[in-house]
């Protein structure tokens, strides 16, 4: 058996968009014993398609398992693995940072530094809102940290390959299966 | 070509163009609709006892005919009644349909009388589901379950209809082409694994042919026998698989696993190479994993890609139907045989030749008392390779796999993956009904039987005559068993003193079958005689067998099959493991 540490993969998903998928994907998971980081799904350029962005962390031969059993659900259409390099991938954070008239000044400093906005601000808080990946994300909520976290809400990472091909280009052309003519009439 | 028809008239014409003509089920509140234009359907509604019944009834129908099984059942505790058929179905790979009633779309989620979400319950236990709530969708979604049911891997698909869709005007019209985009089955294999599993099936010197349930579904028995009769391979079929290949041929070594043959273990615990078809490594075969088969490469070829290296690392995976990659194979093993270049399996042949002399499926006889494995092995003897047998699941089931002695593909029927108590009556009841004119002896134990025997008054209603060889050793056998082996003969809660409670004889004659009682090793044959003379109505056989009889050969569970035992504290010897090493 491999002897190989966990690591992360970041799949890409492309699935109908019909009722009860995210049921089916979520459960296929828990049955197999297979950990999810992080899901994210939400529409594409095809009104009948959504995309799943999964991480899942596990060795390589538990992976071929996650897609083959993936694969297996009649509404997945196809399933890409996403390696960091060759594609670019984001999480949306917004934090919600203790700021009073003393501090807000390096509280703005760090958002200025990341590149994050505020996008809500009270007497005693600011609210930022930062794109990144994970490790962006982390390094932020580092530096914000000393200043008091009040709440924090964090979206599932989207990846997208770079380049200019595009994972839906082929294998989305409807398959058509002729039905065999209606028994008795 | 559409007209305005009900939702109901949409799925039972649905049903019809799909191919229907048998159905197993019970009506209720939610599926009321559809029953009604069933009354004026060609296709005949066997109304069952138990939703259970339904479901293995369609189990058994497509195992025997091999034409999809189809069941029926109302919304909540008739849909649930369905779950362990579904899921025993989705273990063992068998096509079948079944139709739910569900609650009216607008009480859908609001915990309304008998409103289950089966859809969400049968999810993980499913090839597919469907819920239905536009009965414009009706048609469309049959076709597709029908599609999804009997193609690539088979399996049970869920069609769950909202009462509201049954009850609505719609029109119907019969989809002349399906879009499933996410859904196509590769049958064919590829060339270049085929000549690959060629050149390492040449290059063996100990290769077995690991024959699973696959082989059974693709319909692959004639293709399996050229190809193991052109190369001279030897040939274990598994449980799912008994019956894929004659257990008369000289090559076959019998049913590996937990309760195997000595010679089909060691066949493929000593083997350098495992041609795996429409198997899975399961378990029950394999033993310890870690432990399995050290010194063998692996060509695995399976019609489910994720059954391919689930378990096993393999060396040449081959996706396809095993009829196909079969019959590819035979091609290309024939064009190296033509050009010269055959196996040498010549020591491997003798070595396991001579384990299988040594090491012969037998059982004791018992000093008085009936002995279980004799009857069956009586029953196989007498009823001939052509009945088809079903089973429960335990001691009997395992007797009856090893002593019927099989010859013929679809004529074993059994619940392999899920190990469903009182899968026997209802499944034997649906081959019946699959192959009227066959003969079906379910071959079922005390416990079991005690699950499930309410379908005998359908079969009776119905004039489905059946027969039941009840195995009695008033306990649950194979627990009591392992109670034996490893808990000390402390018989904790598995004597069911059914040579007392209840009488088997008069509980068939109560459902109007007739009721036979065997408990001597002499009238077994008349016994067995008379209730084969019996065709028209179902036939029950009380055989009261000696309760300590033991499945052997055994593998406890979760040790290597390098551990296997004979019998109990004997251990087999392959004294020619020194030669067999010796050899390249």
């Amino acid at each position: 058996m491999s002897t190989s540490t966990n690591t992360k993969h970041t799949l890409s998903v492309l699935v109908e968009n019909k009722p009860g998928v995210l049921a089916r994907i979520a459960g296929l998971f828990s049955r197999r014993s297979f950990n999810i980081d992080s899901l994210a799904v939400g529409p594409t350029e095809h009104p009948e398609i959504s995309r799943m962005t999964i991480v899942v962390d596990v060795q390589d031969t538990p992976l071929e398992q996650v897609t083959k059993q993936l694969n297996k659900l009649v509404e997945v259409i196809k399933i890409v693995e996403l390696d960091g390099s060759s594609s670019v991938n984001r999480e949306l954070l917004l934090v919600k940072v203790k700021a009073d008239a003393e501090s807000r000044g390096q509280v703005l400093d760090a958002v200025q530094l990341f590149r994050a906005k505020v996008v809500d601000i009270a007497p005693d808080a600011v609210t930022i809102q930062a794109v990144g990946n994970a490790d962006k994300l982390g390094d932020l909520l580092r530096v914000l940290e000393p200043f008091g976290i009040r709440e924090l809400v964090q979206s599932g990472m989207v990846a997208i390959g770079r380049g200019s091909r595009s994972i839906s280009e082929r294998n989305l052309r409807p398959v058509t299966i002729p039905v065999p003519p209606a028994v008795g009439g | 070509m559409s007209e305005q028809v009900t939702g109901a008239q949409s799925l039972i014409r649905s049903l019809e163009a799909a191919g229907t003509t048998e159905i197993f089920g019970i009506p209720g509140g939610a599926i009321l609709p559809a029953y009604d234009p069933l009354m004026d359907s060609s296709i005949r509604h066997i109304l069952v006892r138990h939703e259970q019944g339904a479901g293995h009834a369609a189990q058994g129908y497509a195992a025997a005919s091999g034409r999809v099984g189809v069941c029926m059942a109302t919304s909540g505790p008739g849909a649930t009644n369905l779950v362990t058929p579904l899921a025993d179905a989705h273990m063992d790979s068998v096509p079948m349909v079944a139709i739910t009633g569900q609650v009216g779309a607008a009480q859908i989620g609001t915990d309304a009388f008998q409103e289950a979400d089966i859809r969400g319950i049968t999810m993980p236990i499913t090839k597919h589901n469907f819920l239905v709530t536009d009965p414009a969708d009706i048609p469309r979604t049959v076709a597709e379950a029908f599609y999804i049911a009997s193609t690539g891997r088979p399996g049970p698909v869920l069609v769950d209809v909202a009462k509201s869709a049954l009850q609505a005007m719609t029109t119907y019209s019969w989809p002349s082409e399906l879009n499933l985009p996410g859904y196509r089955p590769v049958t064919r294999p590829h060339s270049k694994q085929i000549r690959e599993a060629a050149r390492l099936i040449l290059e063996a010197r100990r290769p077995v042919l690991y024959v699973g349930g696959g082989t059974i579904r693709a319909g692959a028995s004639k293709e399996l026998r050229v190809l193991a009769e052109l190369t001279g391979m030897p040939v274990v079929t598994t449980l799912m698989a008994r019956g894929a290949f004659p257990d008369s041929h000289p090559q076959h070594l019998g049913m590996p696993g937990m309760h195997g043959t000595v010679a089909a273990v060691a066949g493929l615990q000593k083997s350098d190479l495992i041609i795996s078809l429409g198997a899975r490594f399961d378990d029950r075969v394999t033993g310890n994993l870690d432990s399995f088969a050290p010194g063998a490469r692996i060509i695995h070829a399976d019609i489910d890609p994720a059954e391919i290296g689930k378990n096993r690392a393999v060396d040449v995976p081959i996706v396809g139907d095993c009829r196909e990659v079969i019959s590819d194979l035979v091609v290309a093993l024939k064009a190296e045989a033509d050009a010269g270049n055959t196996g040498d399996y010549e020591g491997w042949v003798v070595f396991l030749a001579g384990i299988k002399k040594t090491y012969p499926l037998g059982y004791d006889t018992p000093a008085e008392g009936l002995s279980p494995q004799y009857v069956i092995e009586r029953l196989g003897a007498i009823a001939g390779p052509e009945t088809i047998y079903t089973s429960g699941v335990g001691q009997h089931q395992m007797w009856a796999a090893q002593f019927i002695g099989y010859e013929n593909p679809n004529t074993w029927i059994n619940s392999g993956g899920l190990g469903t108590m009182g899968f026997s009556v209802p499944a034997a009841m649906g081959a019946k009904v699959g192959m009227p004119g066959s003969t079906v002896w379910a071959i079922d134990g005390d416990g079991c039987f005690q699950m499930t025997n309410q379908e005998l008054a359908t079969c009776t209603i119905n004039d489905i005559p059946i027969k039941v060889a009840i195995i009695n050793n008033e306990s649950l056998g194979m627990v009591r068993q392992w109670q034996t082996l490893f808990y000390n003969e402390r018989y904790s809660n598995t004597d069911l003193h059914s040579k007392r409670i209840p009488d088997f004889v008069k509980l068939a004659d109560a459902y109007g079958c007739v009721g036979l009682a065997c408990e001597s090793p002499d009238d077994v044959d008349a016994t067995i005689n008379k209730a084969m003379e019996i065709n028209d109505v179902p036939v029950v056989v009380d055989f009261r067998v000696h309760r300590d009889a033991m499945v052997w050969p055994m593998v406890a569970a979760g040790t290597s099959n390098d551990d296997i035992k004979y019998a109990r504290d004997l251990a087999p010897r392959f004294e020619d493991d020194a030669d067999l090493e010796l050899r390249p």
